[in-house]
């Protein structure tokens, strides 16, 4: 192997491995920074190391037991309980006593709750929705600084403050490394479902520069979807959110034209939306409403988009199931952009006139005064209705609001195209 | 970027001898290892070639041959497809699949690993006016209610 290869094996061992490197480490020093911070010198042994050795056959064993001799000298040198040093060097004592597979074993019945409360802790409500983002991908996602800045187009020393802070924050705070209970629980599931849904929109839609997308944050929310799915099986609205994803994801192939430009649902090649994502989205789909989850609010978006997910065709959408879909979600989350998405659906079962009734409701709307889909959406019925002069209006107002240049240009088009076309079509 | 990664036949698996039982446990972990880690997206074993068959196509015409086929050491036995950051981390999960050393095969055997085409292996030229029409994208709207 060539440095450059082992290299890149470390790495793929670190994305590996850290999470749960991490969050075993955790457990035993009760501190989230001080964690990673044993787990990033063993890190340093392994590159120092394994060049020379090769990459060894249990990797994670090698970290964690690395790691957890520098917890020891770490413990010694800081005068800790006398305690928890016996407690901690005869756990290391009667693993090394066993043999390898009897290692694994220990240690992947433990490393599940312990992944599970490293989740909970990096998306702790002290912190700001920032912070847990960067944490969650640090922590769990095991990206670098570097790459975190890159993803979210920050730079590097915003997010290696940004994390700092949040363990310090931690710290501060006395956070218990655990896993909520009771009443608390369905609230932080929540926000740790918040966290990986906001990595994943990063992700699919670039709001600003030239990008459609940035492809890369939607796999790592994915990941960690599925690896929350696992951890906690029975939260339904985390295979609500995981369906969300997949059947979202499972359309990236076709969003892009062959100019970079978007194409829009309606418009896609369905040929290339991905089955296999489609099939895995259905399903996690299936076990959130077993699990009496359907009225949640990721598994309702899921649901809509299941519904275009299945159609074959543009026209064989269940435009009338998607409407009431939308209904229900707007008595449980009542948002404007629900009423808004609410609006598109009933056009396309009833008809445009049905569909600016209820955007016209939305107009004087504070929360979407400068929300660019509103006046696109509004254009788009003023066309079908003919009212020409007003769509292009709509449009063109709609294009000086979205920041994203390839959507400036599709709206411009769009309203380019009202011109000169009166309501008989001529 | 997505793999795949093929697990060649060996004599037992064309002669459809199953696996020993302390295989499969530890091939339950494994599989067990990819769903717990998000990397897994399907998996599959697959039958004798015996029961599979070929076409094979030549001068536009094409002619069906039943299995067994001779080359067990190429044929495939099995896949996973998993959804990984780079190569290198597919070679990390292949190395980790488990053979039986306690088996006749004496822990011999071979993973093939491929990556699957994806969108960004269709780079799409820089040019031109976009083209659009009038509809919307409902969900695109929608996946921004978590920051509106």
């Amino acid at each position: 192997m060539t440095a450059t290869d082992t290299q890149r094996a470390i790495d793929a061992v670190w994305r590996i491995e850290s999470a749960k490197l991490i969050a075993g480490l955790a457990r035993i020093v009760h501190d989230v920074g001080l964690a990673e911070d044993l787990a990033q010198d063993a890190l340093v042994a392994a590159l120092e190391k394994w060049p020379e050795t090769g990459v060894p056959d249990n990797p994670g064993a090698w970290l964690m037991a690395t790691a957890k001799h520098r917890a020891i000298d770490q413990l010694r040198r800081q005068k800790l309980l006398e305690r928890k040093h016996e407690q901690l060097g005869h756990e290391l004592d009667a693993r090394q006593d066993s043999t390898v597979p009897d290692l694994d074993a220990a240690i992947d019945d433990d490393i599940g709750d312990d992944l599970l409360r490293l989740v909970f802790i990096a998306c702790h409500p002290v912190l700001s929705t920032e912070a847990r983002v960067a944490l969650t991908l640090r922590l769990l996602g095991g990206l670098t600084t570097d790459e975190i800045a890159r993803a979210f187009l920050v730079p590097e020393s915003t997010i290696a403050q940004r994390i700092v802070r949040a363990k310090r924050t931690l710290a501060d705070a006395h956070v218990p490394f655990e896993v909520p209970r009771g009443t608390e629980l369905a609230e932080r599931v929540s926000s740790v479902l918040g966290v990986i849904y906001l990595i994943f929109n990063e992700g699919y839609s670039a709001t600003t520069g030239d990008d459609w997308m940035r492809p890369a944050l939607c796999d790592d929310a994915l990941r960690l979807g599925r690896i929350l799915a696992e951890l906690a099986p029975a939260e339904p609205e985390v295979h609500g959110l995981v369906a969300l994803m997949e059947i979202q994801a499972s359309r990236s192939r076709a969003r892009v034209g062959p100019s970079g430009e978007p194409v829009l649902l309606l418009d896609q090649d369905r040929a290339r939306w991905d089955q296999m994502l489609i099939h895995r989205g259905l399903d996690a789909l299936e076990r959130a409403e077993e699990l009496g989850g359907a009225e949640g609010p990721y598994a309702m978006q899921a649901a809509i988009a299941a519904c275009h997910a299945r159609a074959r065709t543009a026209d064989d959408t269940d435009w009338k199931r998607i409407a009431a879909l939308y209904e229900r979600l707007a008595r449980l989350t009542p948002s404007p952009v629900v009423e808004l998405n609410r609006a598109v659906a009933v056009a396309m079962a009833y008809g445009p006139a049905e569909g600016l009734a209820l955007v016209d409701k939305l107009v004087s709307e504070p929360a979407l005064r400068n929300y660019h889909l509103l006046p696109s959406v509004r254009g788009d019925f003023l066309a079908k209705l003919g009212r020409m002069d007003e769509a292009r209006t709509e449009l063109e107002r709609a294009a000086s609001l979205t920041r994203n240049a390839r959507e400036r240009e599709l709206l411009l088009s769009r309203a380019a195209a009202c011109t000169g076309i009166t309501s008989t079509g001529l | 970027m997505k793999f795949m990664m093929i697990i060649k036949a060996n004599k037992d698996s064309e002669a459809g001898v199953m696996p020993s039982a302390k295989l499969l446990l530890a091939m339950g972990k494994y599989n067990e290892q990819l769903v717990k880690s998000g990397v897994l997206l399907a998996a599959d074993g697959l039958q004798a070639s015996s029961k599979g068959a070929r076409i094979n196509f030549a001068n536009g015409k094409n002619t069906v041959v039943d299995g067994p086929f001779a080359e067990t050491k190429e044929l495939i036995a099995g896949y996973w497809i998993i959804q990984v950051k780079s190569k290198a981390e597919a070679v990390e999960w292949a190395r980790r699949v488990p053979f039986d050393v306690d088996g006749p095969q004496s822990g011999s055997g071979q993973i093939e690993i491929r990556q699957l085409f994806e969108a960004a292996d269709f780079e799409p030229e820089l040019s031109g006016s976009p083209e659009g029409r009038a509809l919307l994208d409902a969900e695109e709207s929608f996946r921004k209610r978590t920051n509106s």
